[in-house]
């Protein structure tokens, strides 16, 4: 006797319910309660006090009414849901998705085949380049020093390599997908809830449905988590800057008979650049971020480190790892801001 | 090509209406619904009603009101910036309404160029870039660009500056390209709005200076905004008064001060110096008579305040009045001070038709 069963009675249900519970698929607490004997989940004392009511959930229900299906029946049909749609899902995804693989791994292979002598004066020289600011330069030399001595490096260099690509691809997929969206505000309602999804939804909720549908052995399983993740400051920034872009420069350029290309490639995306490129920062620092939560799923790098440190109790290792990831972050950082204020003064002088 | 003074540009029963349901509205307006009742009752604001202008080549036309009466709406629909819910607006005796994308782009390349009141310059691009900016748009060379937005540039008096950016020059400068831009387009239309407005007024009156000799050389058909009366009666040769989207008033702009039509345009003009504007054209006798103790003579285009100071303040003093060398009337002092007295509320008789 359950709480519910009055319920059934009443509505004259009982001959569409069947009887009491059925057997099926059972959850890891309804195993070890019968293995210890006890059948206290069954909950069948018809004196529950008033204040233990239990919800009139799938669980409870069940326990009248056999008809109902209980929560683990609901997940079940989730999981069998989603492995229905995996296959053909599959057979779409996988060869658009290649390409990340063969990308990921050709950069993996090019930055640790690169000797350290040639790959830190590249990376110092980019960085000078690219900002014009000796601090920077000189803190970017220190840092792949430092974590060359204490035989961090290679760990550093995948991760860098990983994001080099993520960022890439970002780039080339979230920009135009931006500029789409700064031209029709039906797009810009409809991708804006995506991007809060992408953006909100906790990192690891990512990988779940990611280990499904792809092999871990693949390179592209963590690409494409950490793409998911970052794209979305690119994309917002891009679609934010073109529409801030001074309605009065846009209408000079209608009233001069500008065609829309020459309008997009002329000034919305020169006077955006600032944006974008703001964009494309926090784009590098997001990749960063989960690069090293996609450890867990396979990518190299530091974050397989921090994995050790956490798994074996390494502390001094995941500490260690840990310091590397922040320096990598602060160069990140620092070299891609100071190339963006570069851009900011040429745009506004 | 159109010769002087005949219509270039006529707008032609233009309405604009902005909401919703523009087309619906139109009902309303016709039945003579006025621009607040259309606010009310339908939530539809009346930016346009029946406008009719010919706008002549060569000349200047200015568009005055005040803020809100609907000047930057009515010329932004020549160029097509804004289209309209009812009307035609003809260039060249072609509906600009009939014309496709590519036919609006070539007519905003090369038939219209305009010069903004907040200036709208690129300010990525150099000042150089910007004036030549209208040559590059249609697919010109970059070398002819340069040369023609060198060449302007220091026809507004900005030679020195081509490498520097918009955001180095103070506003009357940045101004300045914006002229140089929309001349270097070489366009028989030039379209400004409020293009002096942000500017102080020393600076104003430099700019209109250069704009009038501008004209003298280059005979350009300029439809010009402003809610200035000074600057209108300055530089217009053809003068249209708007408020609330409706046209009180417009013809020769000595006409209009002598003649007003409307309460409206009387207030609005009670606090201008009249000496200064009006011209010993506009109050003189239409004669070839002689005359008898005649002062001495007058260019017909001479403001009045030279006059007085001429006479030195004698009313009872007539001067022959003199255009190309020949007689073309003669000036009665007494007209003359009768004129200065700012009209009251029109008297019937001065009515225009
Ligand atoms: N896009 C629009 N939507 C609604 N009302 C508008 C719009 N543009 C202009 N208006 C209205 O039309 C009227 C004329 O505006 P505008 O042409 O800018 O005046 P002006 O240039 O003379 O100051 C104003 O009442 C303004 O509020
Ligand atoms: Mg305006």
């Amino acid at each position: 006797m359950a709480t519910y069963d009055g319920l059934f009675e009443t509505l004259g249900l009982e001959t569409w319910c069947g009887g009491g519970a059925t057997d099926g698929p059972m959850t890891m607490a309804e195993l070890l309660a019968r293995a210890n004997g006890s059948q206290a989940a069954e909950g069948a004392d018809p004196s529950v006090p008033l204040m233990q009511t239990p919800f009139p959930s799938l669980d409870a229900l069940n326990r009248s009414c056999a008809a109902i299906p209980r929560s683990r029946d609901m997940t079940e049909a989730v999981e069998n849901g989603f492995l229905s749609v995996k296959d053909p899902l599959k057979t779409v995804l996988d060869p658009l998705t290649q390409p990340l693989s063969w990308m990921l791994d050709l950069s993996l292979e090019l930055f640790q085949d690169i000797p350290w002598f040639i790959m830190i004066p590249l990376l110092v020289a980019a960085t000078w380049f690219a900002s014009r600011r000796i601090g920077v330069t000189l803190f970017v030399l220190v840092s792949f020093l430092f974590m060359a001595f204490i035989d961090y490096y290679d760990d550093a260099i995948r991760t860098l390599s990983i994001i080099f690509v993520c960022t890439i691809v970002s780039i080339v997929l979230g920009i135009p997908i931006g500029i789409a969206m700064s031209r029709s505000n039906a797009l810009q309602r409809t991708v804006i809830p995506i991007l809060d999804i992408l953006q909100t939804l906790p990192t690891f909720v990512y990988l779940i449905p990611l280990i499904y549908l792809f092999s871990v052995t693949e390179s592209k399983i963590y690409g494409i988590a950490i793409i998911l993740y970052a794209v979305v400051p690119v994309i917002r920034l891009t679609d934010l800057g073109i529409r801030l872009v001074d309605r009065d420069v846009i209408e000079a350029a209608d009233a001069f008979g500008m065609s829309q290309r020459q309008k997009l490639w002329g000034v919305q995306i020169p006077l955006a650049l600032p944006n974008i490129m703001a964009g494309v920062n926090q784009t590098i620092m997001m990749s960063l971020a989960m690069v090293v939560i996609a450890s867990l799923i396979s990518a190299p790098g530091l974050g397989v480190k921090v994995l050790a440190g956490i798994r074996n109790l390494e502390l001094g290792v995941g500490f260690v790892a840990g310091f590397c990831i922040v320096l990598l972050a602060v160069l990140l950082d620092r070299s891609t801001k100071a190339a963006l204020s570069r851009i900011d003064a040429s745009v506004r002088s | 090509m159109s010769g002087e003074g005949d219509v270039k540009v006529a707008i032609r029963r233009l309405y604009k209406i902005f909401g919703p349901n523009p087309k619906t509205m139109m009902r309303h307006v016709e039945g003579g619904m006025c621009k607040t009742d259309l606010l009310e009752q339908y939530n539809h604001v009346l930016g346009l009603q029946d406008i009719n202008v010919d706008i002549r080549a060569g000349e200047i036309t200015v568009i005055m009101g005040l803020s809100g009466s609907g000047k930057s709406t009515l010329i932004r629909h020549l160029n097509r910036l804004i289209d309209p819910t009812a009307g035609e607006v003809l260039v060249d005796g072609e509906n600009v309404l009939d014309y496709g994308d590519a036919r609006l782009a070539k007519l905003r390349q090369n038939t219209m160029s305009m010069v903004f009141q907040k200036f709208a310059l690129f300010p990525h691009q150099t000042v150089l870039a910007n004036a030549g900016m209208s040559r590059r748009v249609r697919g010109e060379r970059a070398e002819i660009a340069d040369t023609e937005g060198r060449r302007w540039l220091s026809r507004v008096g900005l030679d020195g500056y081509e490498d520097h950016y918009p955001g180095q020059l103070s506003g009357g400068m940045q101004q300045r390209v914006g002229i140089a831009r929309a001349l270097s387009s070489d366009s028989e239309i030039m379209l400004m709005d409020e293009a002096f407005s942000a500017l102080d007024p020393l600076i104003r009156t430099d700019m209109q200076d250069l704009l009038l000799e501008l004209q003298r050389e280059l005979h350009k058909t300029i439809v010009f905004i402003t809610h200035d009366l000074d600057e209108a009666l300055k530089i217009a040769d053809h003068l249209v008064i708007l408020k609330d989207g409706t046209i009180v008033q417009q013809g020769e702009p000595q006409e209009i001060l002598l003649q007003p039509n409307d309460p409206y345009i009387v207030d609005f003009i009670s606090d201008i110096n009249r000496a200064r504007v009006l011209r010993v054209r506009s109050v003189m006798e239409v004669t070839d008579r002689a005359g008898e103790g005649v002062a001495g003579e007058v260019e017909a285009d001479t403001n009045l305040e030279r006059v007085i100071a001429l006479s030195g303040g004698d009313t009872n003093l007539n001067y022959r009045v003199m255009e190309d060398g020949r007689q073309v009337g003669l000036l009665h002092m007494r007209d003359l001070v009768r004129a200065l007295v700012p009209v009251e509320a029109a008297s019937e008789d001065r009515r225009v038709a």
